[in-house]
């Protein structure tokens, strides 16, 4: 590589300055790129487009407004309980990994915890796409058979009298969690519940913050 | 098939390590292989059933020893050499060696977020009457399949419960074969945790798994 190069570069860390820097994947990725743009079956700015949707519009924050809605107001809750997909729907989201919703609510009496033992099942337009640790081996391994060892790993403990209800996603149907919402919130606005949902909770492997643990 | 992949209830993996203000992807090469794969479904035409088996069927020391967006790159290559849309040799070598396969189909910038806003739906019209009721108890099949399957190795023959009727969806073993008007019912079927890992299991668990009919068995 030349050296004037980089010095347009500096600012990105495109690492384009050296290609030792490349591991085989990103190289491998790249090349077929290249190859399946060069063929015609794909336009880079659908990708563009993909990456940015993922990144930017599609996230927790959206499931973090389906529950806070469900706190705030008791006919949306009743219409999540009985068709998650259409009142999910209501707030503008859908479609891709999320085309037949399942929302479980937590109780005093059951807490909810939800996982795909099988790859990566997550329901993607309220809370975008599943973190590492969802993915990984212990968790997919774990979540089913030791549920209170996982919540441990998040810092977690429930009173041992509380049932734990694992849903594997093993079909096409996508669970999200309804946490209970914290006491001490009564006349709080949906944008005020908001802050106390957290993504853990929307899986069940953390709780809400309580009020006072917002910034 | 028996892969790897099917780790409900394996033992040894570790505590589960949560990484604290995850970004959505840790590096560029695992943005651009994610749309490429979501994009490449299109002008590929497989159905998610078919790519999930082509990232699940490998030896089990590849797939626990890939990172998940690397199994991503590995199954997406392998779906496009089986078509023809790409051969072994450019993949290998880089560079496009072949022309491409005429008339296939491109997700165009305008079709994306439309594209996934719809996903797809797999709900399909019942083809015949549901054999289970909500509160039923079943068996689930003791099967191995050499192809894709659905039914996790942990609850198979186990009993459990009928907890909810999903109507019927496309049944995933046959649709990773590509054989039309699968449709099955579907149902979440409930376990109680002894029944599954038996004096070990925590006295207060139950799992429940979303099961196709045909992997059930009245008891």
């Amino acid at each position: 590589m030349s050296d004037h190069d980089h010095d347009h570069d500096d600012h990105h860390h495109h690492h384009d300055h050296d290609h030792s820097e490349l591991s085989e994947t990103e190289l491998r990725v790249r090349a077929l790129e290249s190859i399946l743009t060069e063929k015609g079956y794909v336009d880079p700015a659908s990708l563009d487009l993909l990456i940015d949707l993922y990144e930017k519009k599609i996230g927790p924050r959206n499931g973090i407004r389906v529950v806070a809605k469900a706190w705030s107001d008791p006919a949306y809750h009743a219409r999540l309980m009985q068709d998650a997909t259409a009142a999910i729907a209501e707030l503008d989201y859908s479609g891709r990994q999320g085309e037949h919703m399942v929302v479980v609510e937590n109780t005093p009496e059951q807490h909810n915890m939800v996982v795909c033992t099988l790859c990566s099942c997550y329901p993607h337009p309220v809370l975008g796409l599943p973190p590492v640790w969802y993915k990984s081996a212990p968790y997919r391994s774990r979540a089913v058979s030791d549920p209170r060892g996982v919540l441990q790993d998040f810092g977690v403990t429930l009173p041992e009298t509380t049932k734990i209800r694992v849903w594997d996603s093993t079909a096409e149907i996508r669970y999200l969690v309804l946490p209970m919402r914290p006491t001490g919130t009564e006349g709080w606005s949906a944008e005020q519940l908001a802050e106390l949902v957290t993504r853990d909770s929307m899986i069940g492997t953390g709780l809400p913050k309580q009020p006072g643990e917002t910034a | 098939m028996d892969g790897a992949h099917d780790m409900g209830g394996a033992k040894g993996f570790g505590p589960v390590v949560p990484e604290p203000n995850e970004p959505v992807f840790h590096d560029e090469w695992e943005r651009r292989a994610f749309a490429l794969t979501v994009a490449m479904s299109r002008p590929g035409g497989w159905n998610i059933d078919m790519s999930r088996f082509a990232r699940e069927n490998r030896p089990p020391e590849d797939y626990l020893s890939k990172s998940y967006f690397q199994i991503w790159l590995a199954g997406l290559e392998t779906l496009m050499v089986e078509r023809g849309l790409v051969s072994r040799e450019e993949i290998e070598a880089g560079k496009v060696l072949l022309p491409p396969k005429p008339g296939v189909p491109t997700l165009a910038p305008a079709d994306v977020v439309p594209t996934i806003r719809r996903g797809a739906s797999t709900e399909r019209a019942q083809k015949s009457p549901a054999m289970f009721a909500v509160g039923d108890t079943v068996r689930m099949k003791q099967i191995h399949p050499q192809t894709h399957t659905r039914l996790p190795q942990y609850v198979r023959g186990h009993l459990g419960t009928i907890e909810i009727n999903h109507g019927c969806h496309v049944f995933a073993d046959l649709n990773s074969l590509g054989v039309p008007d699968n449709q099955q019912w579907l149902y979440t079927v409930k376990f109680d945790g002894p029944e599954l890992w038996g004096k070990h299991s925590d006295p207060t668990l139950s799992i429940s798994v979303d099961a196709w009919e045909s992997y059930l068995e009245r008891v």
